[in-house]
């Protein structure tokens, strides 16, 4: 049971640390080059898991502004002196409300108060979106050179392209 | 092999496992990530300083920059490799140690080629949104880079390599990925020449008819159009690299 329990507390780490084994196993012992990199496509998609899922704040939405905040800005932008203030007057007045529903009346009062606890941290989208980068860049660059070796061995197990540069050399 | 394979990888498995008992709860308000002060900065100022409504864009080609420009290199950099690797100029024929893989030649199908023919406008059209409203939705030169990418992608799926080719030849497509970095790098060259900092954008209200706030708005969607480029020819290069041998005649 108690076991149960740490699974269910920490699902995101279980799921992103099996996932994450998955791709290392196929990483490390299939002889297939392109299961190799099935595996390797794994692991990155574990890491991605695991940096959105420390993203997650409870009560909160994805890290866009709604229109309002957006209005309300843009009669008061260049009003960046101050704006400190404001953030934090505006962060004990929502807090205040408790979270709830926010009045539209908060955001006309002025200049955008905005609640940190109601929007996710965007830092770890920003991370992943170029880590999926790195990923499509280095799958490419993978598959070309199984490509060359393919056209060269006629083969892309390990184990058969090992045998024949083993046979080549004596 | 496979054992000692599978005893490395349980090792760690079982190594992280236990670290992550420390690790903060699911959604916990409360985690370091989400309540350290720099969090709490972009959400609260981004809008004050940039006013970008899509935090992750702000962040992505403001506040991180550097990062962002380092990345359409690493991009660019992966498309000229996969062409290094792959590409055979000329025309002689060469034929790989796996034997000669004979395609037989598309019959035009109409099903596909009248879906394909309105899909690709749209798709195209849609990309350009997600470029362009980046800064209020979910999107950016990435994404949309890559939708556009997709576009001539599944032309050449839908009739063949040398229709792709024919609309967008390989010379234009490289010109366009150098374009797209030296857009962004160019960017943060102007705000060096003003007398500020390598892609700090609110010096460029000198040259816009903005203030400082809208000048950096504005530089991040020129960014943005940069990394568009790069990532759409780029990931048009790979594909038909890929899927020619590197021969850009024959494709799937």
């Amino acid at each position: 049971m108690e076991l149960l329990e740490a699974i269910v507390d920490g699902m995101n780490y279980w799921i992103f640390i099996i996932l994450m084994m998955i791709g290392l196993y196929a990483m490390i012992t299939k002889n297939n080059l392109v299961k190799k990199l099935i595996g390797m496509s794994i692991f990155q998609t574990a890491i991605l898991l695991f940096y959105i899922s420390l993203g997650v704040k409870e009560g909160a939405t994805i890290p866009i502004l709604p229109h309002y905040y957006a209005h309300t800005s843009q009669e008061e932008q260049g009003n960046l002196v101050g704006s400190s203030d404001q953030a934090h007057a505006g962060k004990e007045a929502s807090s205040a409300t408790e979270g709830g529903k926010e009045k539209p009346s908060v955001a006309h009062a002025g200049s955008p108060k905005i609640d940190p606890n109601r929007f996710t941290n965007p830092l770890p989208h920003v991370l992943m979106l170029t880590a999926i980068v790195v990923g499509v860049s280095t799958l490419g660059v993978a598959l070309s050179i199984t490509q060359k070796l393919y056209t060269e061995f006629g083969t892309i197990e390990e184990n058969e392209i090992l045998d024949q540069l083993k046979s080549g050399d004596d | 092999m496979k054992a000692l394979g599978l005893i490395a990888v349980l090792g760690t498995g079982l190594l992280l496992l236990a670290a992550s008992r420390d690790f903060p709860n699911w959604g916990d308000p409360s985690s370091p990530a989400s309540s350290y002060r720099l969090s709490r900065h972009f959400i609260t100022q981004t809008i004050n300083e940039t006013a970008v409504p899509n935090m992750v864009t702000a962040v992505l080609a403001d506040y991180r920059g550097y990062d962002t420009l380092f990345e359409a290199v690493v991009i660019f950099t992966a498309g000229i490799a996969v062409i290094g690797i792959l590409r055979r100029y000329g025309n002689r024929d060469f034929i790989p140690a796996g034997g000669e893989v004979h395609l037989t030649p598309k019959q035009p199908d109409l099903i596909v080629e009248s879906t394909v023919r309105l899909l690709i406008p749209v798709i195209q059209i849609f990309a350009l949104y997600v470029i362009a409203h980046g800064h209020h939705s979910p999107g950016g030169g990435f994404q949309g880079g890559v939708i556009f990418g997709a576009s001539f992608i599944l032309l050449a799926l839908a009739r063949d390599l040398r229709t792709a080719q024919n609309w967008v030849a390989e010379k234009r497509m490289l010109i366009l990925a150098c374009c797209g970095i030296l857009i962004y790098a160019g960017i943060g060259v102007l705000c060096q020449l003003l007398g500020e900092n390598f892609l700090d954008y609110q010096i460029l209200h000198r040259i816009l008819p903005t203030d400082p706030v809208m000048a950096r708005y504005h530089s991040i969607l020129g960014v943005e159009i940069g990394v568009a480029f790069t990532v759409t020819a780029i990931m048009f290069s790979i594909y038909s690299n890929l899927s020619s041998n590197g021969q850009m005649k024959e494709g799937i």
